[in-house]
């Protein structure tokens, strides 16, 4: 094995592209994941790709500029509710959505009809998380609002924006959220051909998100991000704007967050003010922590480990997972700050070492 | 129904500055905030639950000597909890507060699920001393005696706690270590030893805090993450290292809190909260007290 790296490595092509060598295996495993895994396995990652994106997209922020949001389930849960208003419309038809006749409406809200497009979904999917954001965004960052402060400010925004929605019973669907939704642009959603369209373009956008990340990270913006972090009056006094690099870094990871909402809710069918809290906004970090904060890769394996962990252990013993889930706060931080991923890329470059030495 | 606002006002701010004394002093000592502090106000109540199993052989249920008991030992029994976590968790990620942020997390959902695990998942009540049922009548308003005994809780706790910081030889450290941590070590006051002194002494009143909302309602595992967002936006809003930072801070929040609800809805009462303290912080970043470091 040390042989066969080293070789590959005195080649010149070999030298640049060995750090896409898990890239493309990564990339083969998603394209052979259809063929491999049952209809519901299949389901169950298309969903779990869905929060990868949600990670990197939080890494981009906490790990390498140094934002610990706890605001972006609120974020995701937007970007659901623009992509699940569009499905709701289509369920119904002619007729109006089924919660709005229980609360006793007879007409459809005003901003509701744009979204029989499913153009304008989308764009909503992505431009309200991002709009939302920057407005949050501005007035923060402007009065240097930052490390703990900025967490906490976050996670009131989510606790108000969900205890919003519960309330609006007659147009948010309140507690239930939106669900009973049954075609996606004409298609049947139970049909297996549409789950697998749906996992496919999922998949697709998760690579797309993460090659624009990583070009962004290795970028001069990216590297200013993570002075920012490091000491942020210093990037001031170089005569940077420390207000408008992390505004757009916010706004960028809350319409990545929107884009991965709207991809889950077709997947789930349903989407509540349960996906928004508190609660599901910090879960998310837990992932970013395990995997490896500041590196891309390790927020997808965090986003899938923990996932697949909860899905396996909740359902079977849900006291443990509880207390895991605990445990794994307080040792992800105490015992393994660098997260799976960093572990693994610390273990290869020993390796590369004894190859070179 | 205006001077009814004002006074549940003056009632839920009074339990926000019981949970907030301690997350501000450790956030201006240290910079961490706790996220277990709401699971320290569930301790606190489900000690005073406990106590009410002794009702009966102090004199009975009704009698209520019990909950005046049941005070202090939730103080020391939160106390000594928030001291095993700054000793065992907190201090090792010190200079880390967003590490700190996670880990404390993580040691919520711990004690919420044994919380589940010993006592039950669904909420318990606990029966208030007889002596709290009624209310004061006072120009044709009702104040119920458990918010006015609450509030008088609240007072003589800020009276000792001004004692504490202001006239005590371990407060003037306190003071010193926040100041300026680096000169205070140099004159000999043990730094580490004043993180976790304030770091309990804050998790005790969120006990006593719990221990007063037992009065006001049923009991979950989940109690505290009803005030615990609520008591972070105090703290934002209070600003570190003054005790009148935080008591302004608690009274603006809860009296806006109540009266803007009153308003409009539940709802659109903590929306305008909420933009309220973010439009505050453009006036003055660092909240209501500021403190001189030099």
């Amino acid at each position: 094995m040390t042989n066969l790296i080293s070789i590959v490595r005195q080649h010149p092509v070999g030298r640049i592209s060995l750090q896409w060598v898990p890239v493309g295996i990564f990339v083969v495993a998603l394209a052979l994941a259809p063929g491999l895994l049952s209809e519901f396995g299949l389901n169950l990652l298309g969903r779990f790709l869905t929060y990868a994106i949600v990670a990197i997209a939080l890494n981009l922020i906490w790990g390498y500029g140094g934002m610990l949001s706890m605001g972006q389930g609120l974020f995701f849960a937007l970007g659901a509710y623009a992509m699940g208003m569009f499905l709701k419309l289509e369920a119904s038809g002619q007729e109006l959505p089924d919660f709005m006749t229980w609360s006793g409406r007879d007409t459809l809200p005003f901003f509701w009809e744009p979204f029989h497009s499913p153009v304008f979904a989308l764009a909503m999917a992505i431009l309200i998380p991002a709009a939302l954001a920057m407005a949050i965004g501005v007035p923060i960052f402007r009065s240097r609002t930052r490390d703990v402060y900025f967490s906490i400010i976050t996670q009131a925004l989510t606790l108000v924006v969900s205890i919003l929605f519960v309330g609006q019973q007659p147009i948010t669907g309140g507690t239930n959220g939106l669900t009973s939704f049954t075609t996606i642009l004409g298609l049947p959603l139970v049909a297996h051909s549409t789950q697998m369209a749906l996992y496919l373009l999922t998949a697709a956008c998760l690579v797309a998100v993460y090659l624009f990340c990583r070009w962004l990270v290795q970028s001069r913006f990216g590297k200013l991000l993570v002075a920012l972090r490091d000491d942020e009056d210093r990037v001031r006094f170089l005569g940077y704007n420390p207000v408008l690099i992390k505004t757009s870094m916010f706004t960028l990871s809350a319409a990545i967050c929107g884009l991965a909402g709207a991809l889950f809710v077709p997947q789930v069918g349903i989407i509540s003010p349960s996906a928004m809290g508190v609660v599901p906004s910090i879960e998310m970090v837990i992932w970013v922590a395990l995997g490896g904060r500041g590196l891309l890769s390790g927020a997808i394996a965090g986003a899938l480990v923990v996932n697949y962990a909860k899905s396996y252990l909740s359902e079977t013993f849900p006291v443990f997972w509880q207390l895991l889930l605990g445990v794994l706060f307080v040792g992800a931080v105490l015992l393994f700050p660098k997260g799976i991923v960093g572990y693994i890329s610390v273990w290869w470059d020993r390796l590369r070492k004894k190859s070179d030495g | 129904m205006f001077f009814t606002g004002i006074f549940n006002g003056l009632s839920l701010s009074s339990i926000l500055l019981l949970i907030s004394i301690g997350l501000a002093f450790s956030f201006g000592l240290m910079n961490v905030i706790n996220m277990a502090h709401g699971e320290f106000i569930m301790v606190g109540a489900y000690v005073t639950y406990i106590f009410q199993q002794f009702g009966p052989a102090l004199g009975g249920v009704q009698a209520g000597l019990w909950f005046i008991l049941s005070l202090p030992m939730a103080f020391l029994v939160t106390g000594a909890l928030g001291l095993l976590l700054e000793v065992t968790v907190i201090r090792r990620l010190y200079g880390r507060p967003l590490d700190t942020l996670l880990a404390t997390w993580g040691v919520g959902l711990i004690l919420q699920q044994l919380a589940r695990s010993i006592f039950g998942a669904s909420n318990v009540q606990v029966t208030s001393p007889v002596w709290l049922n009624g209310g004061l009548a006072l120009a044709g308003l009702t104040l119920p005696y458990k918010r006015l005994f609450i509030m008088a809780l609240v007072v003589l706790v800020i009276i000792a706690i001004y004692g504490y910081l202001y006239r005590s030889t371990a407060g003037r450290r306190l003071r010193a270590v926040m100041q300026n941590r680096e000169m205070a070590a140099c004159l000999g006051v043990a730094s580490r030893r004043v993180d976790a002194a304030t770091f309990a002494l804050g998790a005790g009143l969120a006990g006593i805090a719990g221990c007063a909302l037992t009065l006001i309602g049923p009991i979950g595992p989940a109690i505290g993450t009803y005030y615990i967002v609520d008591s972070f936006m105090v703290v934002v809003l209070g600003g570190v290292g003054q005790l009148a930072g935080t008591v302004a801070a608690a009274v603006l929040f809860g009296s806006a809190n109540t009266l803007l609800e009153l308003g409009t809805t539940a709802a659109m009462g903590k929306v305008l909260v909420f933009l309220l303290v973010i439009t505050f912080l453009q006036w003055r970043p660092s909240g209501i007290a500021r403190l001189r470091t030099r």
